[in-house]
């Protein structure tokens, strides 16, 4: 379990005072001239060094990814975009950041904006998180007042600006290039790559796009070093990283973990356990709605980290833990799922634009059991075109929870086909 | 250069292109539907997915990769197949596949490639979307339902034609293309947008339902819309011209047309004069051939050549000009001119009625000064060409002459001679914008030509030319902007008065006063007849329009589908028009009527076939020698002395869709004109 003094976020739970007074108490803010002091390439390099993968769900390497900044000014600006979208189903660790300890955002975005060079940095919050932003914008305004931001942020002689812009809402601005797209006032459609944002993101600038967490972690692991980072967790899926436990739980939470904790154990530690107990367990989705369901066989020995994940065929994703016990309909559960992708796919590429309303409408049959045992095969089959297919992860994401659940609970469909053909013979 | 290797074949290939154009130029065919040459690239319709290694083991869209040196392209392997045969199906699965009655059937890009990459069968038992249809206009005609969303038509308005009014509203199935707030489309080159549709979503309103692609008969030819002679193909059944569709010419129109190039055709079939006329007591009276002859002969025999007179009109073609020059220096009379507006164009100095820069060449440029025109309604596709370039960067726009919004943003100068003088003293600070490019441009409008001190405008944009740099070696910035698509061609053959010769107004003016007893008008329609009433007036020409309507005798052309022509356009291309269709009734081309009445009147012209009035005109002037290609034009003095002093400067087009008798006779050219009234006019706020 992870010791309280390695934890990074310290205010999690709102209990201390957010604002900058508080932030310093807690560390915030501390030495941060210095540690622009050490220069870009220190940054990064310390960064790199802890194992960093970005929290947004893919697990990209942070430091390396800042590194694919131009190192010499280009004569534009150079923008850091926080995804501060935080919209996968499950997934709430964002939030609570911003609405509890702002200034480690704020922070992170000098900091990692002068890693990579940057000028300025957009935070494209969720528009649905109003008192977030809210509390976002005044850390901002408390940050330039301090001079900890703007001219001379810091007194380190380097300007950097940092603002805020609401989302309107829409799942795919989470998607970096669809963020971008909306940063600048269009139509939320994720971008073709490449180019790359590191070459060509908003406004034709270079950018780099990170998830919150992302940001807010790294002035910790600026100040206590990378070599602290990286002696948590398993290598490869190094640190700390909060966890967002829903469903089934006693006790449904955010909470900050080790890297590559059992699964059981975040659970029945933090969560307070599964309703009803563990033997009560029905399935998991480990990382968010994007990522496939795991039987409870599998949850009671995998860990919780980027690649034990993937080596049971599903992702870390965003580390939203969503817990169904037996009660649960999980064939209606991924159903629900389905008509949120449908939903939220932007229309922009064929697969992902008619497959998604076709795996919906698979999915709606296949809760009453109004099909045929072949129709599963033809949904995997278009959840396979679709998967791979598409310009940005949305295709994959509504297709990965369907392969899950016909991977582990194809016998549950079958089932209720035939229950169904039989009641009609009946 | 980058080397790869397609389908297990190398190739090298220039850096920077994709996937997509390097497997084409290894002869391998790549499905696709949003990807077009000309359009930004999408990628969204995922058609053209194939294997590259390395890379991640999935397809990728061969139209938005970029080739890189040692790659390696599969176009038919299983994964490719299997992608393919994916998104086929998704396209399929909400197309309503009603081919039968689609007028896109036959020329359907998805009809096509389902045959060719489709499954036979569907695994798609749900209902189908619908969506409802949008109103575009009276030209493109919509059927939501069978969209795919390639957003080619968005691209298309939003880049070339530069209009943003369509677009995409709605998200992942509910996705719909329209203009949000329904109203037909405020550009001129609106109905591309129908060529480039790969499915029957947007097809043609005013050809609906009127034939299959396989039953027409089609001929390459040259459009007289306009000066800019597009390329064109004319597609009829029978002796009727069902449509006509853009030709690519790179130099030219690419492989755009404007919407009048492309709809006033329906005008060749009303108001068309199909058999001669002579008036009898005051009424034009059907006649014979011969009758029509000898009433010109009674009236023209004998008489002094002096008091005869010819003008050409917009849309004549050069054999025509040719032939009628030639009559009427057998005639003596020295009193022909083929420029009815009165424009002070000297057919003497070609640099100086030629756009010398060409059409291509704009995209070289980067300053362009815009001297009494409005490009955008003038030459839709110089307007597009200018736009083009504007949207690379770099390029500086000034307009001397009518506000006008050009689609693209322009410094507003001035409106007339006053900022026209300004800028040949080289005293206006966009002087300095044309100083310091590298290859600026000026391009002066009829506007600003065809009025009393249209000589003046021209040697002030001469000093312009001069003093700002205009004309260098292997570059040369000063353009005139035709909007007659005869014009040039009629400057070329000389169709200007003679010694001692009366210009258009002179003629007017002399036949009100009984100098000028008889004119010839040869299609000649935007003229002031009512100085024509004491004049004998012969009129030659397709349709029953100003000119016809003041004549004597008229005899019945044909139109410029009807005939193997001659056209030169604004940049001085020699093009071949090629017939379509046959005259209607009686009519005849143009030069024959003339070869045959000269034969009536005693001054036979020395020619007998096409191939021998094109060996008289290449004598007259050795441009006509090369058709297609161009000449470069010598840079000599030109123009007339003094300041221009006259009223502001106004575009020559008061109506973009009607502009000629063919498009005045026009259905669809009227349908226009209503619309864009009714589009543009101001909102009074009591209007539903």
């Amino acid at each position: 379990m992870l010791k309280d003094s390695d934890r990074i976020f310290t205010n999690l739970y709102g209990q201390d005072d957010w604002r900058l007074e508080g932030a310093r108490r807690r560390g915030d803010w501390d030495g941060t001239k210095e540690i622009i002091a050490k220069g870009r390439e220190w940054i990064v390099e310390e960064v790199k060094s802890s194992g960093l993968r970005g929290r947004g769900g893919a697990g990209f390497p942070s430091g390396l990814k800042w590194s694919f900044m131009p190192k010499e000014p280009t004569g534009r600006p150079h923008y850091l975009v926080v995804n501060a979208d935080e919209g996968e189903p499950g997934t709430c660790k964002d939030r609570d950041m911003m609405r509890n300890d702002p200034h480690k955002l704020v922070e992170g975005c000098l900091l990692a904006g002068f890693g990579m060079g940057a000028n300025a940095a957009y935070i494209y919050i969720r528009g649905e998180f109003y008192r977030e932003a809210e509390n976002l914008q005044f850390a901002i305004d408390e940050a330039y007042d301090a001079g900890l931001i703007g001219k001379n942020a810091c007194g380190s002689g380097y300007d950097f600006d940092v603002y805020v812009h609401r989302g309107a809402g829409a799942y795919i601005c989470g998607e970096e290039m669809a963020l971008i797209e909306s940063l600048e006032g269009k139509k939320g459609m994720p971008r073709l790559k490449p180019p790359f944002p590191a070459a060509m993101g908003l406004y034709g600038c270079p950018t780099t796009v990170n998830n919150v967490e992302t940001i807010a972690v790294a002035p910790t692991i600026l100040r206590r070093g990378g070599a602290w980072f990286s002696s948590m967790g398993r290598e490869n899926n190094t640190g700390t990283k909060v966890f967002c436990i829903s469903g089934h739980v006693n006790n449904p939470c955010n909470v900050e973990e080790e890297m590559g904790i059992p699964l059981k154990d975040l659970i029945e530690k933090h969560a307070g356990g599964v309703i009803g107990g563990w033997d009560n367990l029905k399935a998991i989705i480990p990382g968010g709605s994007s990522v496939p369901i795991l039987p409870k066989s599998t949850c009671d020995t995998v860990l919780m980290d980027f690649d034990s994940l993937k080596e049971v065929r599903s992702g870390l994703g965003t580390a939203a833990v969503i817990v169904m016990d037996q009660s649960t309909d999980v064939v209606a559960a991924i159903a629900r799922l389905s008509k949120f992708y449908k939903h939220e796919s932007c229309g922009q590429c064929t697969p992902c634009r008619e497959g998604t309303g076709w795996m919906w409408r698979v999915m709606e049959r296949l809760v009453v059991g109004d099909a045929e045992i072949d129709e599963i095969d033809t949904l995997l089959d278009v959840a396979s075109q679709v998967e791979g297919h598409t310009i940005c992860a949305l295709g994959d994401a509504a297709a990965w929870p369907i392969q899950g659940l016909v991977r582990h609970f194809r016998h549950e469909i079958e089932d209720r086909i035939n229950q169904r053909k039989h009641s009609a013979a009946a | 250069m980058a080397k790869l290797t397609i389908d297990d074949v190398e190739i090298e290939v220039p850096d920077g292109i994709t996937v997509l154009q390097a497997c084409e130029m290894a002869g391998v065919e790549i499905p696709r539907f949003c990807y077009h040459e000309r359009l930004s690239v999408a990628g969204n319709c995922r058609m053209c997915l194939v294997e590259v290694a390395p890379g991640p083991p999935k397809p990728a869209a061969s139209c938005a990769l970029p080739v890189g040196d040692g790659m390696t392209v599969k176009t038919n392997s299983p994964m490719v197949k299997k992608a393919r045969e994916g998104v086929m199906e998704f396209l399929l699965i909400n197309h309503p596949l009603d081919c039968p009655i689609c007028d896109q059937g036959g020329e359907c890009d998805l009809q096509d490639q389902a045959m060719a990459y489709g499954v036979g069968n569907s695994r798609y038992d749900e209902n189908k979307r619908a969506v409802r249809d949008k109103e575009l206009g009276p030209l493109v005609k919509t059927e939501m339902t069978r969209c795919i969303h390639c957003t080619r038509c968005i691209r298309f308005a939003t880049e070339v034609a530069g209009i943003e009014e369509l677009g995409a509203t709605g998200r992942g199935e509910s996705m719909e293309v329209g203009t949000y707030v329904e109203k037909a489309l405020t550009s001129e080159l609106s109905a591309n947008i129908i060529d480039l549709c790969p499915v029957g979503a947007l097809t043609s309103k005013p050809y609906a339902f009127t034939a299959r692609p396989w039953e027409l008969t089609r001929t390459e030819t040259i459009d007289v819309m306009d000066a800019v002679g597009s390329n064109i193909r004319v597609d009829s059944r029978g002796s009727e011209i069902l449509r006509v569709l853009p030709v690519l010419n790179e130099d030219i129109n690419e492989e755009w047309i404007s919407d009048k190039t492309r709809y006033a055709c329906d005008g060749l079939k009303r108001q068309r004069l199909d058999t001669p006329y002579v008036r009898r007591e005051g009424a034009l009276q059907a006649a014979s051939w011969d009758e029509a002859f000898a009433a010109i002969a009674d009236n023209v025999k004998d008489k002094d050549g002096s008091k005869i007179a010819a003008i050409a009109g917009d849309l004549v073609d050069c054999e025509a000009m040719m032939a009628l020059s030639d009559l009427m220096d057998g005639l003596g009379s020295p009193h022909i001119d083929c420029r009815q507006d009165g424009a002070k164009l000297d057919a003497a100095v070609r640099g100086s009625y030629i756009f010398n820069t060409t059409i291509a060449g704009i995209e070289e440029a980067d300053a362009c000064l815009l001297v009494g025109t409005n490009p955008r309604i003038e030459a839709a596709l110089v307007n597009a060409r200018i736009r083009k370039r504007w949207l690379r960067g770099g390029f500086t726009v000034g307009a001397v002459g009518p506000r006008a919004d050009l689609t693209y943003p322009h410094e507003y100068l001035g409106a007339g001679p006053q900022t026209l003088k300004e800028l040949a003293e080289g005293s206006h600070a966009f002087c300095d914008v044309l100083r310091n490019a590298e290859k600026p441009l000026v391009i002066v409008g009829q506007g600003a030509l065809a009025r009393a001190d249209g000589g003046k405008v021209l040697s002030a944009a001469r000093k312009i030319a001069d003093g700002c740099g205009l004309v260098s070696d292997g570059w040369n910035g000063f353009n005139v902007l035709h909007t007659a698509a005869g014009r040039v061609g009629g400057l070329d053959i000389g169709f200007v008065p003679g010694v001692d010769g009366l210009d258009v107004a002179g003629i007017l003016e002399g036949a009100a006063n009984g100098e000028i007893e008889t004119v010839y008008l040869l299609g000649a329609d935007e003229i002031d007849t009512s100085h024509l009433e004491k004049a004998f007036v012969i009129y030659q020409g397709h349709h029953g329009d100003a000119g016809a309507h003041c004549a004597d005798v008229i005899l019945p052309g044909a139109a410029y589908t009807e005939k193997n022509a001659t056209y030169v356009n604004t940049e001085g291309r020699v093009q071949r028009a090629w017939r379509a269709v046959f005259p209607p009734g009686d009519a005849r081309e143009d030069w024959t009527i003339i070869r045959a009445l000269s034969d009536v009147l005693g001054k036979t012209l020395r020619y007998d076939d096409l191939a021998g009035v094109r060996r008289r005109m290449a004598l007259q002037n050795a441009v006509f020698e090369i058709v297609g290609d161009l000449r470069e034009s010598e840079w000599t003095k030109f123009g007339e002395m003094g300041v221009p002093n006259g009223d502001v400067f106004d575009t020559p087009v008061a109506n973009f869709y009607m502009t000629d008798p063919i498009s005045r006779a026009s259905e669809t050219m009227a349908a226009c004109t209503k619309s864009m009234a009714k589009t543009t006019q101001e909102k009074t706020g009591t209007d539903g």
